[in-house]
This record gives C-alpha cells, structure tokens and sequence, in this order.
C-alpha cells in the first residue's frame, strides 16, 4: 500500500476525546463524525482536511476510551495514513480492525512538519518527506495486516473471504 | 521461563501450555462486553458475518449506561438498537434502565466476572475486572463484533510491570490516591502495551472497592490490563456475588518482569490529577488554593457503595459551599439503595447535594452535569482530558471520594484531613 498527501501535525498524548468529543458519540454515522473530527483540538482541521492527507504526531496517540468512533472520525475525514511514534494500544487495534493504516515511527514523526509533502509505502516499510529529503524505514505490515487494511478493515475481510 | 499472572491466564485460554511476552495468540472468552455507545457499531459490524447467533448468549453482555436514561433522540435510538438485537439474538445479560448500572460496577456486582475469567470489553475500563483475577481489557466494537460471533479474540501476550505493594492505607486515603500517585509517577503511557500486577503483603489491607478503582485506571497508564493477586479478599467478594468458581493463577517465582515498583501504601497521601493528564497528579503541598464551581462523586471508578460511605463520613452534617454544584451518581441500582437504606442519600440531599439515578453522564462530558467555559470541577471520574466534561476551556481535576467531599464543603480543591482533622 502506498500513500501519499500533506501531513497534517499534532503533540504528544493526542487522546480519544479531542479526535471525536463524546458529546457526539450519540450517532455511528461516518460522515457526521467526520464533520467533528479533531474539534476540541484543532477546529480549523475539518476544513483544510483533503483527501490523502497524512497525519503525523506524538507519542501515545489515540488514548483514553476505547471509541472505534475515533479512528473512523479519522478515516472518514480523508486522512488516509497516520504516522505517530507511539499508539494507545486500543486505538492501534481499532485503526486496523476498520482499515485504516497507521504506522509507528518515531524517526518520521519527529520529522515531519506541518505541510510536509509525505510518502508512504507500508509493504516495504519505507516513508519519505518529499519536502525535507529525508527516508524513514519501519517495519513493514505484516501480510494479513495489509490484506485487513486493503479490504476496508477485519469484518470486511472476513466477509469477503480474504481472511479466516 | 516462568509467567506472570496474565500470560498464565492467557495460555489457558488459548489451550497452550506456555506463552511469552510478544507472542500472538488467538483465546477463548468466557465474556464479551458493549454499552450503548459502543455496541451499536459492533452491532453494525456484527451484520457484516450474516450469523444469525452470537457465540454464547450467556456470555455477551450489554450495559445501557453511557447515555441512559436516553439523554436525547439519537441516543434512545441507539438503545433501541441495543435492545433490539438483545431481542432478538435472546442476549440473556442485557441491562436497561431499571435494572442497568454503570458497567464495571454492575459486572462484578452481577457475579458475571470471576477469578481466571479472560474477558473483553468495547469499553476501555474493562480493565476494572482486574480486581477479580481475571485478565480483562478493553477492545473497539469491531473486536467485540467478532467476539460475540466467535467467542474467540486474538492478543499479543503482554509483558508485565509488578507493583509490590506493602504498608496499609491512612484514614481518609483509598485506591483513587494509590492510582493516581501510580500514574503520576510512570506516567499516561507509562504501561503501554503491557500488564499492571498487583502483589505484596500489602494486599490484605486494599478492600475490593479500592482494587476495583486501582485495575480501573489501568488504561490510564496506557496498560493493557491492570490484575491483583486473588486472596481471601477476592474469593470472599465472588462468593458473596453468586460468581463462577474461581480459577486462580498465580505468577511463577521466576516470572520475568520489564520491572518492579515498590509502594508503601502508608505513604500515599490524598492526591489530586491536575488538567489535562491523569499523570499531573499532586500532593495537597503543591495544590494551594484552587476554586471550584462543580463536584461529581460516582464513575465506574467511584460510585460504589465504599465510595459514597467515604464521602458522606465527611459530609455529614455539613452544608456544600454557596455556588459550587455537588453531583452524587450512584453506580448501580442496588448501590443506590444501599446508600438509601445506610441514609447517604439523606446526608447527601441535606447537604445540598442532588443524587442521580445511575449514568456514566457526565464522566465523559454526555449530560447530568457538564461544564461551561471557564468552570473546575473535581470528581471522582478518570479522565481529565480537554473538554472531557464540557466546554474545552472548562477543567477536570481527578480525586477521591474523600477529597471530592471536602472539595465540595469548602468550594476549592481541599485535603479530607483539613476538614476532618482541623
């Protein structure tokens, strides 16, 4: 899989709460969580947002609650891979259960700065800040990882017989 | 080499006789854990496997808390659903209004959870069953989706961290200070990816009120799961719940740890999370004087009976300060009247405090007690995160019980022993 967008940038300990506020947990709806994404944050997010972007941040993204909300906010505002150099261990699972790629790298992350045109390629573990020049390297996905993140996440796979 | 409690829990459950730290496994679940936020989308993604069954429907369990009694439309629609599938899918453990409480307080309350259980929950304070000697964690609905399906989920066993505890607790001091002196030490990801175990000859001094409050916020040092050492304690707690026969898992004299933190417990002293990280805990002689406009007493990490006993010791027969709003949120029905027949209620309401019906509400900014700009609280909840109980510019300092009682009489964040002992 390979990526390729402006990264977006956040600090460390980016928690559940501020990418999806609980006051809109009362809906699943994709879009509509969308429209809040990283609100409480960042309220200009929503709007410069494009499809493809790369998010970059900190350590331990994604703590606190155990919300699926939050990675598919995430998903369905357009970022197409997050790049941080520690998930909150829910998070991390939840990302790949609904397909979206994230990948832990200190190095990049610390690297990379707002607006930085970035390039991914998971499946040999490689990223590239165009802007600065510089070349990660991070473990790639193992295969059954990259089949969940193809196929749109685990019940998908599973649904369409990709994975057992 | 040896294994710590949870890896020896987790081969169990995946039929191997061994694993070690770092190992993939794929284990069975004696239960599966929703609530009403968290359900619906597995419930969504539970449709996507065509199975007209969950796995067990002993084993799945699902908990209208968060936003119920229904704070608005979409949230009674979303325990509709809830109900619905329950319904029809004859979900033998589905609680509603009436009968509902706040899970990790119901669960144990219920006898649903035992010692030896492995159990998953789409909620990221399963951890609490910890308590119980279980292992127990906290997944996304997906997980739970196919949980309910399979009765199967996959881990990567964790390594530990040992927390050897000795000493007993001072008066006025309970599990909320232990924890948040704990996270405030290692730090919001200090037990990332790996396991809390609690041991040592101070055990026998916790009650199971305080261990259930210590697992709790294990999920708050960024731990897969927290688990104590079942004792007398422990099996006296599950026997008197009517849970299942307990499977006790003890660590291996040569269990490998990553490390092991000694704490004296008759050194804890009240402490108090600062905004916006549970690890910014303090101590009363870093605090000074900090007004506050709202107290919430209640949380899966502190609406239990203990709790509210603590909490009324201190407001008995005492007034709350003009203009600060004290909110009273028992965790479960029979909690309630508990604290009804002991007469908390009435110390409470005499105070001038109100008394909800049970909710997570306000914990985590839903309703039944938000916050507008500009405004503390401090409560006995888990989380202090931006806007996590309201307005983003509002503030969330993590206590007690016992300092979220004197809080309340004196209007700004106060130590229970100034009030008690002055």
């Amino acid at each position: 899989m390979k990526y390729t967008g402006n990264a977006i940038k956040y600090g460390d300990n980016v928690d559940t709460d501020v990418i999806i506020p609980a006051r809109y947990l009362n809906t699943s709806d994709h879009a509509e969580l969308a429209s809040h994404c990283m609100e409480d944050i960042d309220k200009t997010f929503v709007n410069r947002v494009k499809s493809g972007d790369i998010m970059a941040a900190g350590q331990n993204f994604g703590c606190g609650s155990s919300r699926e909300h939050a990675p598919i906010a995430i998903k369905a505002s357009g970022i197409s891979l997050v790049i941080a150099k520690s998930f909150a261990r829910i998070f991390y699972r939840n990302a790949i259960n609904i397909g979206l790629a994230i990948v832990e790298c200190p190095e990049a992350a610390e690297g990379i700065s707002e607006g930085d045109v970035v390039e991914a390629d998971l499946d040999n573990g490689i990223i590239r800040n165009i802007t600065t020049g510089k070349e990660y390297t991070t473990a790639p996905f193992p295969e059954f990882i990259q089949k969940i993140i193809a196929n749109g996440g685990l019940m998908d796979s599973i649904a369409k017989g990709v994975i057992e | 080499m040896g294994m710590t409690m949870t890896q020896k829990i987790l081969a169990a459950h995946a039929g191997l006789d061994s694993v070690q730290a770092g190992q993939l496994i794929l284990a069975e679940l004696d239960l599966v854990l929703g609530n009403d936020i968290t359900s619906p989308v597995a419930i969504k993604e539970f449709a996507k496997l065509n199975k007209s069954e969950v796995f067990d429907k002993d084993k799945v369990t699902m908990v209208m808390d968060h936003f119920a009694p229904n704070k608005d439309i979409k949230a009674a629609e979303q325990c509709k659903m809830c109900r619905d599938f329950c319904g029809e899918h004859n979900v033998t453990h589905f609680y509603d209004v009436g009968k509902m409480g706040i899970e990790h307080a119901l669960l144990p309350e219920k006898g649903l959870v035992s010692a030896g259980f492995c159990v998953i929950g789409a909620d990221s304070h399963t951890c609490t069953y910890g308590a119980l000697g279980a292992f127990s964690t906290g997944v996304g609905s997906t997980d739970m989706a196919c949980g309910m399906a399979v009765g199967k989920a996959w881990f990567k066993v964790p390594s530990a961290i040992k927390f050897n505890l000795t000493g007993k607790l001072r008066k006025y001091v309970s599990g909320k200070d232990v924890i948040l002196h704990i996270i405030g030490m290692i730090g919001v990801d200090g037990a990332l990816y790996r396991s809390m175990e609690f041991t040592g000859e101070g055990l026998s001094s916790l009650s199971m009120a305080d261990r259930l409050c210590i697992a709790n916020m294990a999920i708050e040092a960024g731990a897969k799961n927290g688990i104590f050492e079942v004792d007398d304690i422990t099996l006296d707690y599950i026997r008197e719940h009517g849970g299942a026969e307990p499977v006790i898992y003890k660590a291996d004299d040569d269990a490998e740890y990553d490390e092991v933190i000694n704490i004296d417990l008759s050194a804890v002293e009240p402490t108090v999370a600062f905004p916006h990280l549970p690890e910014n805990a303090r101590t009363f002689d870093q605090i000074g004087d900090i007004k506050i406009d709202q107290v919430v007493i209640g949380s899966c990490t502190n609406g239990r009976l203990e709790d509210l006993q603590a909490a009324a010791e201190i407001m008995k027969g005492r007034k709350c300060a003009e203009n600060v709003r004290v909110i009273v949120i028992p965790a479960t029905q029979q909690i309630y009247l508990d604290a009804m027949e002991q007469g908390l209620l009435k110390i409470f309401i005499e105070s001038g405090a109100v008394v909800s019906t049970p909710t997570c509400g306000p914990c985590l900014g839903g309703y039944m007690g938000i916050l507008a700009a500009g405004e503390r609280a401090v409560t006995t909840t888990n989380r202090n995160f931006v806007g996590r109980m309201g307005h983003v510019e509002s503030e969330v300092y993590l206590a007690s019980p016992e300092v979220a009682a004197a809080s309340a009489l004196t209007g700004k964040i106060t130590s229970p022993l100034e009030v008690m002992e002055s």
